[in-house]
């Protein structure tokens, strides 16, 4: 039994056969996408290195069933820059030194953009690092990280403020 | 993870009538039935997908004043839904208080009642169970219990449930509405989750194909919204299940407590409340001896099971006092950057 799905994929309209009910997300993505940008660290919502938009919002891409996503739109860390314009909080973990060895980067990097759209935190350092709470970073990179997710934040409300 | 058949029913009653077939598995968020299914502890031959369902996403308030939330909300849309946070901040903390942010924009109301204990002997889908292969055994009884419960368990089962949202739900006198194949019914959520005894393997009061549907906050929980607090103790600040919390409100009429609710979590199969812990403190001026005597009430019978747990009671006790001080002090104005933990300002 194929279960049809339709997904909006980094903007793109996707139609897909999912042959197996349990494929999760990330597996999907990973393995039968190509986009390997989403990683596989504890695949069991212990990390965050798996973490996507998926109709804006940042979850953990390891613990959703694809076959309940038919309808939804995904982002991931390959959708995020247009073109060679990399996303003001790419360019932001690329400034601060968010990163070491890389491997959580993507899933930090797209939790920051939903931590941004979520308006909770702003620029407060306990508020960010409280909401990028589920995003473990093996190398220890949490400072840069922050002064990274700071700095994005900070800039998003600065654009907000001039375009109202 | 087993092979099973994937069901995406389009109503409620076509649901319920899915979920009649034995070894059925309700599919909301997943971030709960996946990982169990992962670790081969669930195995169900049908999962049924309800997060379609018309109906379940509305938070309401009914000409009453009750609150009613569907069981498809989201934990993070609930906990930020203004109208809901004014009036029941502690409910809102405990909320942020648990998983992560990823986790909470996914995880359901329904799912958040219904997740599983964290007992490492369940999950780990080998070692005896009495919940996972009931008349197995107990593998956690006289080993590995820093997580275990101190009140309500039996020599069946030892395990706690793992819920922060449940434990101001059931201060709060919430009611979970359920759809069945024998029509609709509605059970006190301190009813809902039952304590071990002999039957460890039935965890709620739900039967075979039953829905939740919704969850109801009747008028009177919105009376505390200004002296209403969630304390969380864990092993790291964020990002981990409770050790001990403690759900505290009250009002206060004339420098005295009129109405106090208290609930403990991460000591039961169910969040403890204890009516005499609350009588104790209705009429009495807040002071740390009127806290004393509610958390000494409520922690009344509490029994380790074993050298691991036995700083469990004491903890519990401080965390119950601490909550019902900061509960007297009132709530802030805004949910604290780290919620529900000891080391905020407030
Ligand atoms: C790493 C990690 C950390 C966590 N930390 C915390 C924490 O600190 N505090 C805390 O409280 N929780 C924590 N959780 C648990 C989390 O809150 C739950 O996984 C979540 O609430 C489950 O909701 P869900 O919608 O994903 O449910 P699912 O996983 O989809 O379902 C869970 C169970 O509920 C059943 N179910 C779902 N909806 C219904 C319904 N409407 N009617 C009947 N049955 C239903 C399912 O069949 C299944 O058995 C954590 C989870 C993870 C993975
Ligand atoms: S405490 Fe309960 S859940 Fe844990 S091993 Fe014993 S029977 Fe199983
Ligand atoms: S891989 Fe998904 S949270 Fe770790
Ligand atoms: S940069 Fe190496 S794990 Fe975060």
């Amino acid at each position: 039994m194929t279960i049809p799905l339709r997904l909006t994929l980094n903007g793109q309209p996707r139609e897909i056969a999912l042959d197996d009910p349990r494929v999760t997300l990330l597996d999907l993505l990973r393995e039968r996408l190509g986009l390997t940008g989403a990683k596989k660290g504890c695949d069991r919502g212990q990390c965050g290195a798996c973490t996507v938009l998926v109709d804006g919002r940042r979850i953990n891409a390891c613990l959703t069933l694809a076959a309940s996503l038919d309808g939804a739109e995904i982002l991931t860390i390959e959708g995020l820059a247009e073109g060679d314009r990399l996303h003001p909080v790419q360019a932001a973990f690329i400034a601060h030194d968010g990163f070491q060895c890389g491997f959580c980067t993507p899933g930090q990097i797209m939790s920051a953009v939903g931590l941004i759209r979520e308006g909770q935190a702003g620029t407060d350092p306990e508020r960010i690092r409280e909401g990028m709470s589920g995003n473990l970073c093996r190398c220890g990179a949490y400072a840069g990280i922050l002064e990274a997710v700071q700095d994005a934040a900070g800039r998003a409300t600065e654009q907000r403020e001039d375009a109202a | 993870m087993r092979r099973f058949d994937y069901i995406r029913p389009a109503s409620v009653p076509e649901a319920v009538a899915a979920g009649q077939h034995p070894g059925t598995a309700y599919l909301a968020a997943g971030t709960n039935l996946v990982d169990l299914m992962k670790g081969g502890v669930a195995t169900p031959e049908r999962v049924v997908d309800i997060t379609r369902l018309p109906g379940l996403s509305a938070i309401e308030r009914l000409p009453d004043g009750t609150t009613r939330v569907g069981a498809l909300v989201r934990n993070s849309d609930l906990a930020h839904d203004p109208a809901f946070a004014k009036d029941y901040p502690m409910v809102a903390e405990a909320l942020l208080a648990g998983a992560s942010a990823q986790l909470r924009n996914a995880a359901t109301v329904g799912g958040n009642l219904m997740q599983r204990t964290r007992c490492p002997y369940f999950t780990d889908a080998v070692s005896p169970c009495n919940k996972r292969a009931p008349g197995s055994g107990c593998a956690a009884l006289g080993h590995a219990t820093r997580i275990h419960a101190v009140q309500g368990w039996s020599a069946h089962c030892i395990a706690t449930h793992p819920s922060d949202f449940c434990v101001p739900l059931a201060a709060f006198d919430a009611v979970v509405e359920i759809a069945g194949p024998d029509g609709d019914r509605a059970v006190p959520l301190t009813d809902f989750h039952r304590l071990p005894g002999d039957h460890p393997e039935r965890e709620t009061d739900l039967r075979p194909g039953e829905l939740i549907t919704a969850l109801r906050l009747p008028p009177e929980a919105a009376d505390f919204r200004a002296h209403a607090r969630y304390l969380k103790v864990r092993d790291r600040t964020s990002y981990a299940f409770a050790v001990v919390s403690a759900a505290a409100a009250l009002t206060l009429e004339g420098g005295r407590i009129g109405r106090a609710r208290l609930a403990l979590g991460g000591l039961a199969l169910k969040p403890w409340r204890v009516a005499e812990a609350e009588a104790a403190l209705a009429g009495q001026a807040p002071s740390p001896e009127a806290y004393a005597k509610a958390a000494d009430a409520a922690l009344a019978g509490a029994e380790p099971t074993g050298a691991a747990n036995a700083f469990k009671i004491e903890l519990a006790r401080r965390v119950a006092v601490r909550a019902l001080t900061q509960a007297a002090a009132g709530t802030p104005a805004r949910i604290p950057a780290l919620p529900a933990s000891p080391f905020g300002i407030v």
